[in-house]
């Protein structure tokens, strides 16, 4: 009998203690994330002002998203940007990583490589904001001294953008190559030697071994920075506000201009929630295209 | 993969609520000074009942929060506040400072979060949004049982703060707006500032002023922008600093080309449409934007926003500009050269400037409302008007403060009767536009604005794009 009691009573114990453990994240998902969250949706069916009492629109909010101009050339500039900076910053990444793989393991190299992301976000957009200012920039200061036109940078509308990407891949190249540089440590190295015996060259092996075994750490880093890319909004607040006219008018931004500028939080919970599902869905396909879950180390 | 796809629902759920935390979570940061609990029974008697003279001796210690903007003005404020409390030994009053933009979202968010400031300056271009959705307390009733005589201020001043009977501010200060040149670079030019000041203006070719404007532009080579050898490209000095594309209301930055041009913004106080498709504002916004554009007088529109124009001017980039009264001490203090203000020029309907005025409100959720209009009251009389006039920042509101004011800019060595004679010349200003839907017509504009000083769209197309927009929100 007692033998038959014990172990449920240690399954029940076991259950307790992961409950346990489990109770901190737990509330802290429940009353950071899932509450506000559902509050979220339900005041994009709102009217909100923030000051006064919400009235019950229905889906006026969603009807107004679809025809809105502005948010599609919102999304469009987004997207513009992610385009600009995750490739360029993940194949920096990649290759700073496999360099400090072969030539250097000094923690004091990695260190200075994660310096950038290190600075705060705000700290980082003022100090380039100087220092690309179109008058008394330094890097103006530069271009003109070797005889150049001086370049309006963050002030024109076709730069504008460029720049905020390279800002971002200076602060996120360094920290995304210390990832895949910690996912590089995981391949075998007689994996190498093998290949090498065979005869294969460094470009075959990158090809063949590193890309394919790294591929659950870069998804990894895709996702995480797709993520981060799509969500740019501390740069663009610090330097450009949006402009000039609405060339850097990202997601973002134009939700905050709804929220905070205009009162109109009925309207910017809207753009919130169709940003999330647009997130999930593009989070999705990476992860049933790239097969994340397995890794062909197994 | 379960997991890793929870995961990730998880980091984005985290995206869209971060937005949310963000705007219900504000409160604890910015506590308000309270009084003991006690107070609870001075708290706002309704204001018809409460006879004058309990107004409040011998009560609680309460702290009052009062909110501004323009560092300038904050020790002529602090020194009315110790002035008040001198009077009111029960009151004190925290003067709160932060720059234009991180004010008015302290104040916004504060009073979503309950920390708002109790009395805070207010702008035309916000007040009435505040007032539709029930912020603002209204004064009528308080200045009504006090007796506050309204016609003290400026002719128009006080007008402007009511809305169908109510009234939500009492005036402090008002502004015009002048020329404002560099001496040393109109000696050179051979430029008298009786010149400037006889300048006329117009939106075909820019007048005689658009000629001042030329002969002192610059290139490396020393040539002005009248000689054919003129090179735009290698501009060193320009003749004009225009304050940036001005968004709605091109308060400092063309409204007063437009407007002598005879443009008008709308039909008065509460109008619910706007003019922008005025062909009078096009001219002469496509004037003004080829200044750089077309004729390379002035800074492209980009280096304007990286520094103001105030920066590139006291920084000896340009010789004129235009800006308002109460810019004055910016331009003088410390800058390395002679400056002086200008009449404006005069155009086609004479000078005309836009005569704004700020003044006091108080918060509704104010817990010491009676202690608010006690210091609210007290700020917009002479005897606080004439403490802020004496520290020869900014015109107050009331005579007697404009004559301290002009006696300490006297004893500062400046002459400023450009912003004063404006203000007093016949039919010289036009007020502020006020209408509702500020805060969305402001960002629409800007914008537009931004697009024609870029050159991507003419004056004529933009300017009925933004007309459009405008008057379909009052519908």
């Amino acid at each position: 009998m007692t033998t038959h009691r014990q172990p449920r009573l240690a399954a029940r114990r076991e259950a307790l203690y992961a409950w346990a453990f489990v109770a901190p994240s737990l509330i802290g998902f429940l009353v950071f994330f899932a509450v506000p969250s559902v509050r979220g949706l339900l005041m994009s069916f709102t009217d909100w002002d923030l000051l006064r009492p919400a009235k019950f629109v229905g889906v006026a909010n969603y009807v107004r998203l679809f025809g809105d101009a502005d948010f599609r050339h919102a999304l469009k500039v987004t997207a513009y940007y992610v385009l600009m900076n995750i490739p360029i910053q993940t194949m920096l990444a990649l290759g700073l990583a496999v360099m400090m793989d072969k030539f250097s393991k000094s923690t004091v190299i990695r260190g200075i490589l994660v310096l950038p992301w290190l600075l705060p976000n705000i700290v980082v957009a003022l100090i380039w904001l100087w220092l690309l200012d179109p008058t008394m920039g330094f890097l103006n200061q530069i271009i003109m001294g070797l005889g150049f036109q001086r370049q309006p940078f963050l002030g024109s509308i076709d730069q504008a953008m460029p720049t905020i990407a390279a800002i971002n891949i200076w602060r996120h190249a360094g920290y995304t190559a210390i990832l895949i540089y910690a996912g590089l440590q995981t391949i075998p190295k007689e994996l190498y030697e093998a290949a090498a015996i065979d005869g294969a060259n460094e470009r075959q092996m990158f090809f063949g071994i590193t890309i394919p075994l790294l591929r659950p750490v870069l998804v990894f880093v895709l996702v995480t920075t797709i993520i981060g890319s799509f969500q740019i909004f501390d740069t663009i607040a610090i330097t450009t506000k949006g402009g000039p006219v609405d060339a850097t008018r990202v997601v973002y931004w134009y939700i905050y201009e709804y929220a905070f500028v205009r009162f109109k939080m009925g309207y910017a919970t809207t753009i919130s929630v169709a940003l999330f599902a647009i997130l999930i869905t593009i989070t999705f396909i990476q992860m049933r295209y790239f097969n994340a879950n397995s890794s062909d180390l197994d | 993969m379960r997991s890793r796809i929870n995961a990730l629902a998880f980091a984005l759920m985290v995206i869209t609520s971060m937005l949310l935390v963000a705007c219900g979570a504000k409160a604890p940061a910015a506590e308000p000074t309270k009084a003991p609990d006690a107070a609870a029974a001075t708290e706002a008697p309704a204001a018809t009942e409460a006879p004058a003279a309990t107004a409040a001796p011998a009560a609680e210690a309460v702290t009052i929060r009062y909110g501004l903007w323009d560092g300038n003005q904050q020790p002529a404020y602090e020194a009315c506040a110790a002035a008040f409390t001198k009077t009111n030994p029960n009151i004190t009053v925290k003067v709160e400072q932060a720059g234009w933009g991180d004010y008015w979202n302290g104040v916004q968010t504060g009073m979503v979060s309950d920390t708002a400031p109790d009395v805070f300056t207010n702008h035309l271009a916000k007040y009435p949004e505040f007032a539709s959705k029930q912020q603002l307390v209204d004064l009528k009733p308080f200045i009504d049982r006090d007796g506050v005589d309204t016609k003290q201020y400026l002719a128009g001043l006080a007008d402007l703060w009511g809305r169908d009977g109510k009234t939500y501010g009492l005036p402090k200060d008002w502004d015009t707006i002048a020329v404002v040149y560099n001496q040393d670079m109109l000696d050179k030019a051979g430029v008298t500032v009786d010149e400037l000041n006889s300048a006329e203006w117009n939106a075909k070719d820019g007048g005689s002023f658009g000629q001042i404007i030329k002969k002192l532009t610059l290139d490396s080579n020393g040539k002005n922008a009248l000689d054919k050898a003129f090179d735009k490209t290698k501009v060193v000095q320009y003749g004009f600093i225009p304050g940036g594309g001005g968004g709605a209301y091109g308060q400092t930055q063309w409204s007063h080309w437009a407007v002598s041009n005879g443009f008008k913004f709308n039909d008065g106080l509460y109008a619910t449409k706007y003019y922008y498709d005025d062909p009078k504002l096009a001219e002469t916004i496509q004037w003004y934007a080829n200044l750089n554009l077309v004729d390379g007088v002035a800074p492209a529109l980009a280096d304007i926003k990286s520094l103001g124009a105030n920066a590139l001017f006291t920084g000896g980039k340009g010789a004129l500009t235009t800006d308002g009264s109460w810019m004055i001490g910016a331009y003088t203090k410390d800058t390395k050269f002679k400056v002086g203000f200008a009449r404006l020029p005069k155009g086609p309907e004479g000078r005309k400037s836009m005569f704004n005025g700020l003044a006091d409100s108080i918060w509704v959720g104010s817990k010491h409302q009676e202690e608010s209009w006690q210091w609210l009251k007290f700020a917009s009389s002479p005897a606080c008007e004439n403490i802020v006039g004496s520290y020869g920042v900014v015109f107050p509101a009331i005579q007697s403060g404009v004559d301290a004011a002009l006696a300490a800019y006297k004893a500062k060595g400046l002459d400023v009767s450009a912003f004063t004679a404006q203000a007093t010349e016949a039919n010289g200003t036009f007020l502020f536009p006020v209408t509702d839907h500020a805060s969305e017509i402001g960002p629409i504009m800007d914008a537009l604005m931004d697009s024609i000083m870029l050159g991507q769209k003419t004056a004529a197309a933009g300017l009925k794009e933004g007309n459009d927009q405008v008057n379909a929100l009052f519908k």
